[in-house]
């Protein structure tokens, strides 16, 4: 008795979470049938176009001329390249960076080093909107307005990634292989990179997305920073469409889709170090 | 402790360069000063200065602060911060420790699937979240309408989400973006809760309430208090969603102005650096008077 209806209790939790999981991917499948729908059919049907065809869709109506129109016409193909150099470009120098700085306040006790600790963790606090007016007139001042360079410097100091690699060196790097590099006569910034961050490969692949994922979604950075069009990352440029655009509502799921692709596939490769990445801190404490 | 033996770590420590460590953090160090604690002065003097962009300014004092006092705008949006706030967490935290409790269920199947498929959302930044749910609340076209149409006949497939409910509607986006990633932390969470504790429970008679209030709380309480003081910090910083949700606006009768988009209205478009950076400062003091107390509260509960 009791075991039948476990086994019944068990039936309904599939269906509540197969229910549940359809609800959350349902504003995907519609913004990806919209993306290769024409104006017209955008109206006439919620997903697919009505017809003859397979299971009653009509598939000789879906069109891939919004995506064409995105690459042809507008500047989205730029847009796209400017992303990925700035989010690879500030993803691989915030990782460098914020492991180098872990690493020196894990594995070595200098004067300085708890007080610099704690100016890192009391960094964590700070919240990104009270730098913003502040951060803008540095910028301003140091003459890096509407230039890369004003995006990638500041992000070169990530005090989340330092304290992040400082926990990881902590756990993963063992003092004593470091010392027996050390009497084997290795070089300080050799043992780093030959010796050192191979060990901590999970936390780099982690924070490496971490980085290029707030860089690509980031908006209202560049929309402060930026100026020149030619020079806008997808996340400002693909919301100028709509000002252009507005009631060309395939076209918009088309950018928007193409925007959130490349990331969702770069997850995909990294998911595993991605979420240990995420809950290690919260969990381990 | 640490003198008990200063003999051998010292000999140890002798064994690099002094100058090594500093070599290391020098990158992090530059950068943070110059971008991080350089701006962060900048923005207690330019809270006491009204700007004119960021080349003119002129020494007002407290002004600022008075002046927020009054500032109908402010209280607007601090009114729907607050509000989007509460309500986000009350929905999202009880939402995700449920998902979270059902995908963690021994027996079920394709488990790691469905993680990915709550997940998903989080992975999608906010202006392009907002740029898909402009659409999908949409009138009469729209999918949520649509939906609800065929659903409900009685539900009227021309109300405007984004014009009556403004607040209910970022309520919503964000629930469909955020609720898989709270999962994933109450998910790591529970792998933790020690398994035969749970089952020599249910071999002594306790119910799955008893399991979970006594067992199963406790060992999560941590992480569920990380998740409402992450939640309220980002609900705090709320933004690019209703931003571009409402078209580059803070919607009908400010129905949608945030605190961070006032900073911005304020300090991007009127070009008050100083007034921006009040605001800021007001932000950053909730936030802190809550990290405090987050921390004195599970000081307390160990």
């Amino acid at each position: 008795m009791k075991l039948r209806l476990h086994r019944f209790a068990l039936i309904g939790v599939h269906v509540l979470l197969a229910g549940f999981a359809l609800l959350m991917l349902l504003p995907f499948v519609w913004m990806l049938t919209a993306s290769l729908k024409t104006k017209l059919d955008f109206f006439e049907s919620l997903f697919f176009p009505g017809g003859n065809g397979l299971f009653g869709v009509a598939w000789d109506r879906l069109t891939l001329e919004n995506y064409r129109r995105l690459g042809s016409e507008l500047a989205v193909p730029r847009a796209m390249l400017n992303s990925v150099f700035l989010a690879s470009v500030t993803s691989l120098g915030a990782t460098l960076t914020a492991a180098m700085g872990g690493y020196a306040l894990a594995k070595f006790s200098f004067p300085g080093r708890e007080w610099l600790t704690s100016l890192v963790v009391s960094a964590l606090i700070i919240p990104a909107p009270l730098l913003l007016a502040p951060g803008y007139q540095v910028l301003f001042q140091l003459n890096l307005l509407d230039s890369y360079a004003g995006l990638f410097l500041p992000a070169l100091a990530p005090p989340f990634g330092v304290f992040l690699f400082r926990q990881a060196m902590l756990h993963s790097v063992p003092a004593e292989l470091i010392e027996a590099a050390r009497i084997d006569g290795a070089g300080e910034i050799r043992i780093f990179f030959a010796l050192v961050l191979p060990l901590v490969r999970p936390m780099i692949g982690a924070f490496l997305l971490i980085t290029f994922l707030g860089v690509w979604n980031n908006f209202i950075q560049p929309q402060v920073v930026l100026q020149s069009p030619e020079r806008l990352p997808l996340s400002v440029a693909i919301n100028s469409l709509r000002g252009i655009y507005g009631a060309d509502y395939g076209l918009i799921m088309a950018g928007t889709l193409v925007s959130i692709a490349p990331v969702m596939c770069l997850f995909l490769l990294l998911q595993k170090e991605f979420i240990s990445g995420l809950t290690q801190g919260a969990v381990k404490g | 402790m640490k003198h008990r033996h200063p003999v051998l770590p010292r000999a140890s420590i002798r064994a690099f360069p002094a100058w090594t460590p500093w070599l290391f953090l020098t990158p992090f160090l530059v950068v943070f000063t110059l971008f991080t604690l350089w701006p962060l002065t900048r923005s207690l003097t330019l809270s006491f200065q009204q700007t004119f962009g960021p080349g003119a300014s002129r020494y007002v004092g407290l002004g600022n602060f008075q002046f927020l006092l009054q500032d109908p705008l402010f209280w607007k949006a601090t009114r729907n911060t607050l509000i989007f706030t509460v309500a986000s967490v009350a929905l999202q935290v009880p939402l995700a420790l449920g998902l979270a409790l059902l995908l963690n269920r021994p027996g079920l199947r394709g488990r790691a699937f469905l993680r990915l498929v709550f997940f998903s959302p989080s992975l999608v930044g906010l202006v392009f979240v907002g740029m898909l749910f402009a659409l999908v609340f949409e009138k009469r076209t729209g999918l949520l309408n649509t939906l609800l149409h065929t659903v409900i006949p009685a539900f009227d497939p021309d109300f405007g989400w984004l014009h009556s409910s403004i607040l209910t509607s970022l309520v919503l986006a964000a629930l469909w973006l955020y609720v898989g990633l709270n999962m994933v932390y109450f998910l790591a969470a529970l792998q933790n809760v020690p398994a035969d504790l749970i089952e020599a429970a249910s071999i002594d008679g306790a119910t799955a309430w008893q399991r979970f209030r006594h067992i199963v709380l406790p060992e999560i309480k941590p992480v569920a208090g990380l998740v409402v003081l992450l939640s309220i910090v980002g609900s705090f910083q709320l933004f690019e969603l209703p931003w571009v949700l409402l078209d580059n606006s803070s919607g009908p009768d400010n129905g949608g102005l945030t605190l961070v988009m006032y900073l911005y209205q304020t300090g991007f478009l009127t070009g008050d650096l100083g007034y921006a950076s009040a605001i800021g400062w007001v932000i950053t003091l909730v936030l802190v008077t809550l990290a405090l107390l987050h921390r004195r509260i599970m000081r307390r509960s160990e």
